[in-house]
This record gives C-alpha cells, structure tokens and sequence, in this order.
C-alpha cells in the first residue's frame, strides 16, 4: 500500500533522513519507533507532503507522492493525525471535526462518521460545542484521531499519540487504534512508547539518527536484545 | 437640545463614520497579517486603487449623470473586482514567490520601487521615459535576485526582513505607477448618490454619511458571517491557527492565502468608494495616510483578530474627529502615533488580542 524508497530529508544543513526505506501493507499496523530526533516525524511529514524530500520515492497503491501538495495527497486516501496534536484551539470541537472532512461533499456521510467517531470517543460527543482548545489533553488527542479519521482515509498515520498523556489513557488511545485496525484501517504507527507500540503493530522499524537499524514482527523486534536494551528499558 | 451636546454629537457620528471606514481597511491589514504574519504594507494603496477604479467606473457607466441607487451598486461591484484581482496579483507575484523560497521577484520589485521612487521624488520624467525608468529598476533587480540567489544559500532568517521590504516596494510601486497614470493633480469623486440635509431630532445629519455607515457596517457584518459560518471561512481559520495542520485536512493553503487577498482587497475598495462618497478628493497618495491610520487601528484591536478591527478603526476614528473637533485640526495625524506608542506600552497584544504568536 505504502512503498517508500532511499528516502533523503534535509533541512538545510541537516541531513534528517538518510535512504530510508519503509513498506506499509494493506490492513497492518506498522509502527515506527526510535530515540527523540531519530527522524521519525519527518519520515510522516515527507510522506504526507510537508518536506520536500530530496531524494528517493514515495508511493502509495503504486502513486508516486513525491511533490505532490498535502491537500492532494489526502484526496489520495492518507491521512495525518501530526506530533503535538495541533487542533484547532480556536474552534469548537464539532468544528474541528468538520475541517477533518474537509474535502468530502457527501453531508449524510459526513454526519454519520462524525456519530461513529463519538462512539469511538463518547468524551468529544459532550464536549461537541466547547472550544477545542478547553479540552485535556486525552480529549485532544482522542480528537486529533478523529479528526484524521474524517476525511475517511485508507491509510492513518498517527505521530505519537500517546505523548503527554497518563497511563490509563495511553490504553485507551491504543486500544482505540486497534479497533480502528480491527475495522479494515491501515495504520502507520509512531512512537516513542516501544513496548506498547510493538504489542499493538504487526510489523515494526526502529530509527536511529535517520536510519533503519531494524525492522521485523513486532513480536520479534519485542524481543530481539539490542531492541530490549535500547528501546524497554532492557 | 443643547448646542453643545448637539455638536457633540454630529461630531461623534462624524468619527463613527471615519471609524468604520478605517475598520474596512484595517480588516484586510488584518486578515493578511492573521494568516500570513505579514504586513501588507500595499494594502493602503488597495484602497487607493479602489477609490480611482470606482471613479472610471461611475464615468464609464455615467453614474456622474445619473446618480442613483443601482448605478452605486454598479459602481462598487466594478471597483471591488478590480481590486480584488489586484490583491490577486500581489499575492501571485510578489508574496508568494517569497514564502516558496525564491526571492528574485522581490528583488524585481524592489529594484523598480527604488527607480519609480526616485523618479516620483527626484527626477519628476514624463510618461514614456519614467516607464523605461522603471523598466530598467525592474531588469536591474531581477538580475540583482538571481545573482544573489545563486550566490548564496536561502537563508529563512532574513526571509521576515525580506517580506517587509518587498512589502514596502510593492506599496512604493503602486503610488508611483498610480501617479504616472491615474496623474499627479486629485480627481473629483462624482456624486453618484443623491443626498440631503437630514433632522434626525435636531442633529442635522448628510445622508450620505448613513449610507457610508450602513454599507460600511453591512460588510463587516457579511465578512463576519462569511468567516464563521462558511466553509471557506473556517478553512480561513484554520489556515491562520495552523497551516500545515490545515494542509493536513485537505485545504489547499495556497488558494485560502489568495481568497484573503481577495476579500481584504475588495473591503478596500469599498472603504475608498465609501470615503469618495463623504469627502470627494482622491488622489494617488491618498492610501498612504488612512492605510497607516489603518494599520495602527488593527494593531490597537490586536493584529490578526477581525472583531478588534472594528474595534481599533472605531476607535481611531472616534478620537481623530474628536481632537480636531476640540483640541486642533494639527494633531488629526499625530493621534494615531499617539495612540499606537499607548497601545504598544500598555497592552502590545491589542485590546482583544491574547497572545503574540510566532510563525514559524
Ligand atoms: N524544522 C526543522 N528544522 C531543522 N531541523 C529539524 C527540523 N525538524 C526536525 N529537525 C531535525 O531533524 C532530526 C529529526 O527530527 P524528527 O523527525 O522530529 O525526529 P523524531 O520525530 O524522531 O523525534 C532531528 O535532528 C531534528 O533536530
Ligand atoms: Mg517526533
């Protein structure tokens, strides 16, 4: 589904990504984990279209990404729930959903996402009219999900949902991702949280200053010593 | 009714007036600053344009023979799209150029800018000459950009000094290609409403300053609901909170950045409609002291915030009439500094701005 190929992201004199070659498959999840300033964001901003990648190939179901414009890379089916959540603080939480629907022109259908999306998230469905911006930060993650999940996507790429949050809602937020799977959604999975990224995926890279170092079963990654030294705490 | 409080009052309309006028122009300072953290320094030239473009209209559609109710409509329908698309261009051509990384266009302009100001303030060469004049700042600047461009690495940290620069050449650009051809002396805005004395309960009131009131207060309001309830509005929004995230969402960034453009620009045609409506004198620098006064009223509601906008221009206008009114005609000028030196000491956010936020 999703083929990436000798990807080089620069910015300026820094050399971000350095050949990275990553696959994603229909119906997997597949997370990508590593130290802070591996590279992993910018690997998920190449592919949805915010750097400019200098060299090597992006494609998705045999499309070529590269420079295309974000807006038109999400028509293709890709959506981007980005590191830090940003929502949109100064609009209300039904707003923000609308913004996540953005290009769909199907109302009926729009509404009824936005239903399953409350059901998924019971939390946002009270807080519908509040400003986005008064939510916790569970509530904004949950939304930025569901945000993403509007624009009915193929393909989620999710940047570190669990950043900031308390442990029971750091389960929540992955079981949720689960569900999400479970219901036919490919998922590209960063983290920074090793062992529950590699319990949830299928298949898993580990980054390191712009390079793949591993890649394989979750399982066996969850397993392999190097991985436990480095990335669970041994 | 007491004569004071009488003239109080017509005097507090009077600003009112002045007020919603500078409103309509500090929006588009605003707009454009909100989503682009950028001072569009052109923009009072906009308005400027507005004015004259609403002049040739009213003379080709001879709304000056005919004033009336649908000639007017006609008349701001004409002026509001030209000046629209001059937003358009400004944007396409000189501001986006530079946010893509490539700065040899604002070179162009800056290059023509320095050789038109010369020419304006110096030289004083007649048509054809002060084209070439032009013309050659052009070439010369455009090689400038390319050379420099080649020569070194684009550098993001002056990219903000740039964009101020290139702002400043395209609104030098504007006055004196308006001076080579819309003519150095003023034009006479025609009547093209007819207009009486009003006794509203003793005040005497000139109609037309209800009608520069009502259209100016109609179009914040349409802008206010076309902001907050429309589609294109909210992608608005979300472009001036977070562009990329907003990207993100499938809005195509570049053509929210230009409908802005568009709509600041058509708010100050009106604005220069409206004021050939109340005082009818236009000439091709008439933009650059309502612009600044119009920058200060933004700055003063909180730059990047519409409502504070209004609010700022209100206020400007409010106490520029009311100074001249009571105090002396020779601090009209001096009280927008005045009250922006206030603003930036007590309160550098605005009244209704919260915070100052960086674009990165
Ligand atoms: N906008 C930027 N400008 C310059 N360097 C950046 C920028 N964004 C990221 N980097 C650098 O690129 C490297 C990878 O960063 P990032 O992709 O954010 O890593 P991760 O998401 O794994 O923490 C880091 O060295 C970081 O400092
Ligand atoms: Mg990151």
């Amino acid at each position: 589904m999703l083929e990436i190929r000798g990807l080089d992201v620069y910015y300026g004199a820094v050399h971000a990504l350095k050949g990275v070659s990553v696959r994603v498959e229909q119906g997997e999840v597949v997370t990508l984990i590593g130290a802070n300033g591996a590279g992993k964001t910018s690997l998920l901003r190449a592919i949805s279209g915010l750097v400019k990648p200098r060299a090597g190939s992006l494609k998705f179901e045999g499309r070529e990404l590269g420079g295309m414009e974000p807006h038109d890379i999400v028509k293709l089916g890709l959506s981007h729930a980005p590191e830090g959540r940003q929502i949109f603080a100064n609009m209300s939480v039904h707003e923000n959903l609308e913004l996540g629907a953005y290009l769909r022109k199907d109302s009926r259908g729009v509404h009824d996402d936005q239903e399953r999306i409350f059901t998924l998230f019971p939390r946002l469905r009270e807080r519908e009219k509040q400003g986005a911006g008064t939510l916790s930060g569970g509530e904004q993650q949950m939304l930025a999900i569901g945000r993403a999940l509007m624009s009915r996507p193929r393909l989620l790429l999710l940047d570190e949902p669990s950043l900031g949050l308390a442990p029971i809602l750091v389960r929540e937020i992955f079981k949720t991702i689960r569900e999400i799977n479970q219901d036919g959604m490919t998922v590209l999975l960063v983290e920074q949280n090793a062992h529950l990224a590699l319990k949830a995926a299928n298949r898993g890279y580990v980054l390191e200053t712009g390079t793949v170092k591993f890649e394989d079963e979750a399982s066996r990654l969850a397993s392999n010593e190097e991985v436990r030294k480095a990335y669970l705490g041994g | 009714m007491d004569a004071h409080l009488q003239t109080f009052i017509q005097q507090l309309l009077n600003g009112v007036v002045w007020g919603s006028i500078y409103a309509l122009i500090a929006l588009g300072y605003t707009m454009v600053y909100g989503i682009l953290r950028l001072i569009n320094f052109a923009h009072g030239d906009v308005y400027m344009f507005g004015a004259f473009m609403g002049y040739y209209a009213a003379r080709l559609f001879h709304v000056d023979q005919r004033p009336g109710v649908m000639g007017t409509i006609l008349v701001f329908a004409c002026s509001m799209a030209a000046a629209g698309l001059l937003g358009f261009l400004i944007e396409r051509g000189a501001y986006r150029e530079l946010r893509k990384g490539s700065r040899t266009v604002a070179y162009m302009i800056i290059g023509t800018a320095i050789f038109a100001a010369f020419n304006g303030a110096a030289l004083h060469l007649a048509g054809g000459a002060a084209v070439l004049f032009g013309a050659a700042g052009f070439v010369a600047g455009g090689i400038g950009g390319v050379f420099l461009e080649r020569n070194k690495r684009h550098a993001p940290s002056t990219s903000r000094l740039t964009a101020l620069i290139t702002a400043i050449g395209v609104s030098l650009l504007m006055e004196n290609g308006g001076l080579l051809v819309f003519g150095a002396d003023p034009k006479f805005f025609p009547q093209i409403l007819p207009s009486r004395e009003l006794n509203l309960g003793g005040i005497m009131v000139n109609s037309s300053l209800l009608i520069v009131l009502g259209v100016a207060l109609f179009l914040m309001f349409a802008l206010r609901f076309l902001v907050m309830h429309t589609r294109a509005g909210k992608a608005m929004r979300a472009v001036s909170f977070n562009r990329d995230a907003a990207s993100l969402m499938g809005i195509p960034t570049d053509h929210i950045i230009s409908l802005t453009f568009v709509g600041g620009s058509m708010l100050a045609a009106a604005a220069g409609i409206l004021v050939g409506l109340a005082n009818p004198k236009i000439d091709p620098l008439m933009g650059i002291m309502p612009g600044l006064k119009a920058f200060v009223a933004a700055v003063l509601g909180g730059i990047g915030n519409i409502p504070g906008a209004v609010l700022g221009g209100l206020i400007m206008g409010i106490s520029e009439t009311l100074v001249v009114a009571y105090v002396s005609s020779t601090y009209r000028d001096a009280i927008a500094f005045a009250l922006l030196i206030l603003i930036l000491l007590v309160r550098p956010a605005g009244l209704l701005g919260t915070h100052v936020a960086e674009k990165v």
